[in-house]
């Protein structure tokens, strides 16, 4: 609009005689144009390219190079234009801000290349329109990063005679490629870092029997050499931390960073144990503090970069996080009270009250489906709920790892904005970031279709186990581990399908992690189409369909006797002949309950995807 | 209102040819052609409307507030009272005040004075006027003007200008005592 007020100054002139009858004093005349020529144009010759305007335009800004009597040191007067040796691709936006009084930011252009431009011209940057201003700020700010880090990097293989004791402490802390201590030194903490995990672990099992007396951990029967191991570690811990907090350049920053909250929660324990040994109420507190000594293994982010990335993309989709455990328990809510309200009827119902269905919602909705919880009329919905997992299952982790981590790649196509990739489909506006969000799309789906398949697949393993051995007294409904004598001692048959289950689940779960971590290694993606994975997927729900038409029945399930009573298996009405004791079995898969196979006509909609 | 906004952007006014306006005003062909490149370039639709009058009133007189002058401009301009000006509109309007006689002129402000255009200045509408000058001035003028001077102001103007004292004010009423004030006159040449 600036550019052309100028334009309407006749039109406020006349307009200003509309006053003057009214005014008391006579407005001063107006001040005639000196040297006023008329108007011309101009002719621009920019590398070749020829631009033409009218001298007035350029003579808006005069405190600019085209608007002064600067540009007339550039006249050629045998072809009478002016002419520029720069770039004319700039040269088009810088032109369009004197016409237009709006100077825009080209995403294509390189940032450096447009601010000797402009430099050049003497247009300040800040005047860039609101349009372009945040991707301009952003990127300059990338470039300053990364100039930044190439300028430490030289700098790191400089040497600097004159630095302090302290701050070449510091500088090995934080770098220990500056000097062979300073690497013997990060390689011995890690090591000690490793081992105090290790011991930690190794305390609880059991060691053999010691004559006389039951079966001890190693931690009891060893106790001495435990101590003096962490004892050994905490040490170490300790001196580095001091180490670290009197070389720090701002100790009131340290203190308050994460890594040394983390140093500190490490050693706390230990110490507090010492104090605390001979006091007898408190020695169950103490107990669990040794719980604490976990975080010893949070020490090694330190000495891993990965894990760092790791932390700083939680902590910057902390917010998407966040939305994401809160739609979570809206729908939990949701759920456990439409589940409670609808059982309500039954007397033999397990879902006393809403906060008691609220596991069986968080079990349903997580894919774990336990199944020891069940309604018993409307066994439709849980089934529907499922479904509904299965979208969900698609959306939630397939879609969460991926943007959180490429906002911290590095990659030259990225646009700046860190949560550019907010869900797979958000507006691009460069075609390389088009891309880049597509092949992340596409791999996000394959992954998360992946997933899913997987899913199925330890379902049908379920479905095949139950064929498998049909219970001989009911041969037209599945395999029902109550009604085997000897409970679910199934043989390996059982064992093999947890297994493979339990397998296939921490398979497609890594897969998740790939695209994380070829993001992170900034390996270029690999486009592969989901639309395959998609239809093998629904080939295979529809095969369950086809299989087992039949499959209605609520009851089937185990029962981890780790969970508490109240979530123990009813009876079941339907098919008598089980017996009431729950089933149980042991082993180390014990945590892990058989899933049954969806069927039925919900499955209908789960194809439309 | 929204519908008249879409009918403007929608349809696009041309200007009748350069010849017949060269004709019709006072004004050369090259003055016209930059008159008509600032029109455009604000309007590319080929109307300004009330708004944007307002809007590059209010880009001249920033410490003041500008939109009730500028709303009785427009009126003033838009002789057909369709709530928009064409460039034609604004072309000969510019060109009287511009290049018009002190008969022309004097007959343009006197119109512009009069508000609801039944030919008669009363208080009423001059206290609107000289109250909208006033705003568009602002607070930061120099001498700082009281409360109390726009109303003082249009009684002396009244004074001066109602010669039978009936409370209006006709053109020949208006006509009349501007051209005995000299002083007034020096800006109309």
């Amino acid at each position: 609009m600036a550019a052309g007020v100028a334009a309407w100054l006749p039109f406020a002139r006349a307009a200003a005689i509309g006053w003057m009858p009214v005014a008391n004093c006579p407005m001063p005349l107006a001040p005639a144009d000196k040297n006023k020529r008329q108007d011309e144009l101009i002719v621009l010759n920019v590398s070749g390219r020829r631009f033409q305007t009218w001298r007035t335009t350029l003579e808006r800004y005069p405190d600019t190079l085209l608007g002064s009597t600067e540009k007339e040191f550039f006249f050629n007067e045998d072809t009478k234009e002016y002419f520029f040796d720069r770039d004319p691709e700039v040269f088009r936006c810088v032109l369009n801000f004197y016409r237009t009084g709006k100077l825009h930011y080209p995403r294509y252009e390189c940032i450096s290349a447009y601010d000797d431009e402009l430099a050049f011209y003497g247009i300040l940057p800040e005047i860039i329109g609101d349009c372009c201003y945040e991707e301009y700020k952003d990127r300059k700010r990338e470039n300053a990063e990364r100039l930044m880090d190439d300028n430490d990097s030289e700098n790191n293989q400089e040497s600097m005679p004159s630095l302090s004791f302290r701050q070449t402490m510091w500088r090995a802390f934080e770098n220990p490629h500056t000097s062979t201590l300073a690497l013997v030194f990060y390689y011995v903490t890690g090591f000690f870092i490793a081992v105090s995990v290790i011991t930690n672990v190794v305390e609880t099992v059991p060691c053999g029997t010691v004559p006389g007396s039951k079966e001890l951990p190693c931690g009891e029967r060893y106790s001495v050499a435990f101590f003096c191991l962490d004892t050994a570690c905490v040490m170490i811990f300790t001196v580095e931390y001091l180490l670290r907090l009197f070389a720090a350049p701002s100790r009131y920053r340290f203190i308050r960073s994460v890594m040394s909250i983390i140093d500190v929660v490490a050693i706390m324990p230990y110490y507090i144990g010492l104090v605390m040994t001979n006091n007898e109420d408190v020695s169950g507190a103490f107990v669990t503090l040794r719980v604490f000594r976990v975080f010893r293994i949070f020490k090694f982010s330190r000495h891993s970069q990965g894990l760092r990335i790791l932390g700083y993309t939680l902590k910057s989709c902390a917010s998407e996080l966040g939305f994401l455990l809160f739609s979570l328990t809206m729908a939990i809510i949701i759920f456990a009270t439409v589940m409670f309200y609808a059982e309500k009827g039954s007397s033999a119902s397990k879902f006393t009250s809403i906060p008691a269905s609220f596991w069986y919602t968080i079990v349903t909705m997580t894919t774990l489906g336990l199944f020891s919880l069940l309604p018993y009329f409307s066994f439709l919905l849980p089934q529907m709920l499922k479904g509904s997992v299965a979208l969900s299952r698609l959306s939630l982790k397939a879609t969460l790892p991926f943007p959180s981590s490429s906002a911290h790649t590095q990659s030259p196509t990225n646009g700046s904005h860190p949560k550019w990739a907010r869900m797979s489909g958000s507006k691009m506006s460069s075609l390389s970031e088009v891309r880049l969000t597509s092949k992340i799309e596409a791999f996000s789906h394959c992954s998360a279709t992946f997933y899913v398949l997987s899913g199925c697949f330890q379902q049908s393993l379920a479905d095949s186990s139950f064929f498998l051995s049909p219970d001989p007294s009911h041969p037209h409904l599945p395999r029902r581990p109550s009604s085997s004598p000897q409970g679910l001692s199934c043989g390996p048959l059982l064992t093999d399908e947890l297994r493979a289950d339990v397998l296939s689940e921490g398979v497609c779960s890594s897969w998740l992690w790939l695209p994380s971590l070829c993001l992170l290694s900034q390996d270029p993606l690999m486009s592969c189409s989901a639309r395959p994975g998609r239809s093998i997927w629904a080939l295979h729900r529809m095969g369950c369909l086809i299989r087992h038409p039949q499959w209605n029945q609520p009851e089937v399930g185990f029962v981890n006797p780790s969970v508490p009573e109240i979530l123990s298996l009813p009876s079941s009405t339907a098919s008598g002949g089980s017996t009431n004791s729950p089933p149980t079995f042991q082993g180390p898969w014990s945590g892990v309950l058989a899933k049954q196979c969806p069927s039925g006509w919900w499955w209908v909609p789960a194809w439309g995807i | 209102k929204i519908e008249d906004e879409l009918e403007m952007t929608m349809v696009c006014h041309r200007p009748e040819g350069l010849e017949q306006l060269e004709a019709q005003t006072n004004f050369t062909k090259r003055e016209l052609q930059v008159l008509y490149r600032g029109f455009k370039n604000e309007c590319p639709s080929g109307v300004v409307n009330e708004e944007t009058f307002k809007q590059i009133y209010a880009q001249f007189f920033p410490h003041g507030d500008a939109s009730m002058y500028a709303h009785y401009l427009f009126h003033a301009f838009d002789t057909t009272q369709t709530g928009s000006v064409k460039f034609e509109d604004f072309v000969t309007a510019l060109s009287i005040l511009l290049r018009g006689t002190v008969h022309e002129k004097l007959r343009w402000t006197f119109n512009l004075y009069d508000i609801n255009k039944d030919g008669y200045i009363n208080k009423e509408e001059m206290m609107d006027i000289v109250k909208a000058i006033y705003d568009m001035m602002g607070k930061y003028t120099y001498p700082v003007l009281k409360e109390d001077t726009p109303r003082q102001h249009v009684d002396i103007f009244f004074q001066k200008m109602d010669k039978n004292k009936d409370g209006i004010v006709t053109l020949d009423e208006f006509l009349e005592s501007c051209q005995e004030d000299t002083r007034n006159l020096q800006f109309f040449y």
